[in-house]
This record gives C-alpha cells, structure tokens and sequence, in this order.
C-alpha cells in the first residue's frame, strides 16, 4: 500500500544518507526557522519595555516556549521523527511541567492566608 | 574439551559469517537494521537530554521561587545587566543554531565542504557568545556584584551612585531586600555558568567534528553522531531561548 510511495522517496532522495527511512528537512525550511526566531527575540525585546503589570513575565514566557517549540519542532526534527521519539519528547516535557507545579504550589501556598 | 569447544564454535562462527546478510560497515552487529540503529541511538540521545532538561529544571524553579520572594531585589539585579549584550547574545546563539541544522543538512546530502564551512560556522558563533559573556561576567566583578566576601551592595542601598541603577530610576531597596540581589546574581551566575559549561563542552566536540568532518568521516551516509551533536547544540540553545527573558527582561519598563 505504502510501497509506491516509498519507492517516490528513495528517488527523490537517491544520493540520501542512511536509505529511505530518513526524513531530509529542506534548507528553506532552517531559513524561516531561523528567521521567525530572530523575530521572536525582537519582539520579546520590544514587549519587556512596555508596561503590562502581570502580564510581562507571562508574555515573555510564552515567547520564549513559542521559540523552544520551534527549534524542538524543526531543528531537533521532531516534527518528522518517530511516534517514538514524539512520546519521548512530550513524556519528558510532562515530567518536567509535574515537578515544577508541584514545587511551587507547596512553596506558593506556604504562607496562606497569613498575609 | 574446552579447547575443541571453542574450535568448533569458531568454526560454525565462520561457516555462519558469509550468510551473514549484506549491512553497511558502520551497523552495529547487535541492531538487526540501520532504521534500527538509528532510531535506538536517537532515543537514547532524547533520554540523555531529558535528564539536562530535569537537571536545569532544578535552576530553573530555584530562580522562579526566590523571584517570587524577593521580587524587588530581582528586578533591581536584572537592571545591571545590559539588555544590548543580552540580545546580541540570543541572536549570536540562535544563529549558532541555524548553521548547526544547515550543517546536518550538509551531512544528510554528503556535502563535505557545506559541512565543514558549517560546523567551523559553529564553532565561531559559539566563541563568539563566550566572548560577549566573558565582557558581561568582567563588569560584574568590576563592580563587586560576584556573590562573596567582596559583595557590594552599593548600586541597590545608594542607586543614584550607579549608572545603571540611574538610568532605571531604581528606588533605594531597604538593606534586607539590598541583600538579597546577592541571590539574583547567585542564580544568574549558576544559570549562565552552566549555560556556559554546556557551550564549552559543545566547541570542544565541535571541534574534534571540525578534523574528522575534513576527513570525510559524516559525508558517507553515517550521520548519526553529527545528527546527535545537533540535538545537543540546539538544547543548549533552548536553555539560552529560557534565561534570556528571565534573567535580562525582568520589569525594564519605568
């Protein structure tokens, strides 16, 4: 079923290194990449001098997840790597999220209501 | 006995290794296929940066719970550094990062010279952060803001004395809070210190790629320890793409 398409492939990719199970992503793509992260840091730059109150770490946190997710994506592949790799990613990345909340909603919440 | 034992396992060994099917020299026996071993050392690369990622995470919720003590003493650390080398940095790294993938690309089309030029790429823009840091970690010592017996607190109880604090119009903290800038630049310099092992370690390797690359090793369709190399060079970026914003940008409005 597969088979057609795979045959596609190994043309279009003749002189590939490793054979077809390999996905090339394309220079243009790194190009825009690289751009829109470039973009992304001005824009951080730009968004930390104006006055938002709460919302300035919020915002530069969200850029900078915005970037990471980019390069996670496209540079380290992951957009076009194994089901695999994708679960070990997002498992990590859950972990990760698990033991931060936890920390802070004790150290938060220790002074509750003495304030 | 034994002797014979192994003679005859020899042997079978030998009668064996002409069916053994058809690999490509850097297949590993123990992987059935290269799919096989790729995607196994790739995964294994994934674990190996999760574990950075745990151990950074550590860094990272020290700094989020004594911002969020001494968010006054934070705010006034931050004003010392200088956003115009904090930028310049990021975008230092992130291209550092662009010719990184344009370099596995290279190796993915068997381009020994785009590898190369890549990875030489790489290595400078990399020197090329350390350097801008190594400019940014010498006004701190300057200026006695290296926590230690030598710690000043002069720039936060009197920051009319301080062009940076001036520039700001940061208010005179209370000695408590003034003290507590000294955690700021702990984390600022554990944070960025690590950062900045990571860097030192990746041009080291970067370099030994620069030698093998110029002998052909990655341009013959073994890709994997340029590919991995990769993952790690655009980790260290992602660390980069977090302590930016945290470390530099914190309320540099009025």
């Amino acid at each position: 079923m597969s088979a057609p398409h795979q045959h596609q492939h190994e043309q279009e990719n003749g002189h590939a290194a490793h054979d077809e199970h390999m996905h090339i992503v394309p220079p243009r793509i790194y190009v825009i990449v690289g751009t829109v992260l470039l973009i992304f840091t001005a824009i951080t730059v730009w968004a930390s001098f104006l006055e938002l109150g709460v919302f300035n770490p919020i915002i530069a946190l969200f850029i900078a997840c915005v970037k990471a997710t980019i390069v996670v994506l496209f540079f380290m592949h992951v957009k076009y790597s194994s089901r695999l790799t994708k679960l070990t990613v997002g498992a990590g990345i859950f972990t990760f999220l698990t033991l931060i909340a936890m920390t802070l909603a004790d150290y938060f919440t220790r002074a509750w209501g003495r304030w | 006995m034994s002797d014979s034992t192994v003679a005859v396992s020899n042997a079978q060994a030998a009668h064996e290794h002409p069916e053994h099917p058809e690999h490509p020299p850097y297949q590993r026996h123990h992987f059935e296929t290269m799919e096989q071993q790729v995607d196994a050392t790739g995964f294994a690369m994934w674990l190996f940066l999760l574990t950075e990622i745990m151990f950074f995470g550590g860094l990272f919720t020290a700094y989020l719970i004594y911002r969020n003590w001494y968010y006054p003493a934070f705010v006034a650390g931050s004003h010392q550094l200088s956003i115009l080398w904090g930028t310049l940095n990021t975008g230092v790294l992130i291209t550092s990062s662009f010719t990184m993938a344009m370099g596995v690309w290279c190796a993915e089309t068997r381009r020994k010279a785009g590898l190369v030029l890549c990875l030489v790429l790489t290595f400078l823009l990399g020197l090329a952060f350390l350097g801008i840091k190594t400019i940014e970690y010498s006004e701190k010592i300057e200026k006695h803001h290296v926590p230690g017996f030598h710690y000043s607190l002069k720039s936060f109880t009197d920051p009319d004395s301080d062009p940076e604090a001036k520039a700001y119009g940061d208010k005179p903290l209370p000695l408590d809070m003034a003290r507590h800038t000294e955690m700021y630049f702990g984390l600022y310099f554990a944070m960025t210190g690590m950062h900045a092992l990571h860097m030192i370690i990746g041009i080291a390797i970067l370099s030994f790629m620069i030698v093998r690359a110029q002998a052909g090793a990655y341009t013959t369709g073994h890709i994997t320890f340029v590919e991995n190399f990769g993952l790690y060079w655009h980790f260290v970026d992602i660390i980069w793409i977090f302590l930016f914003p945290l470390l530099y940008l914190i309320s540099r409005h009025g």
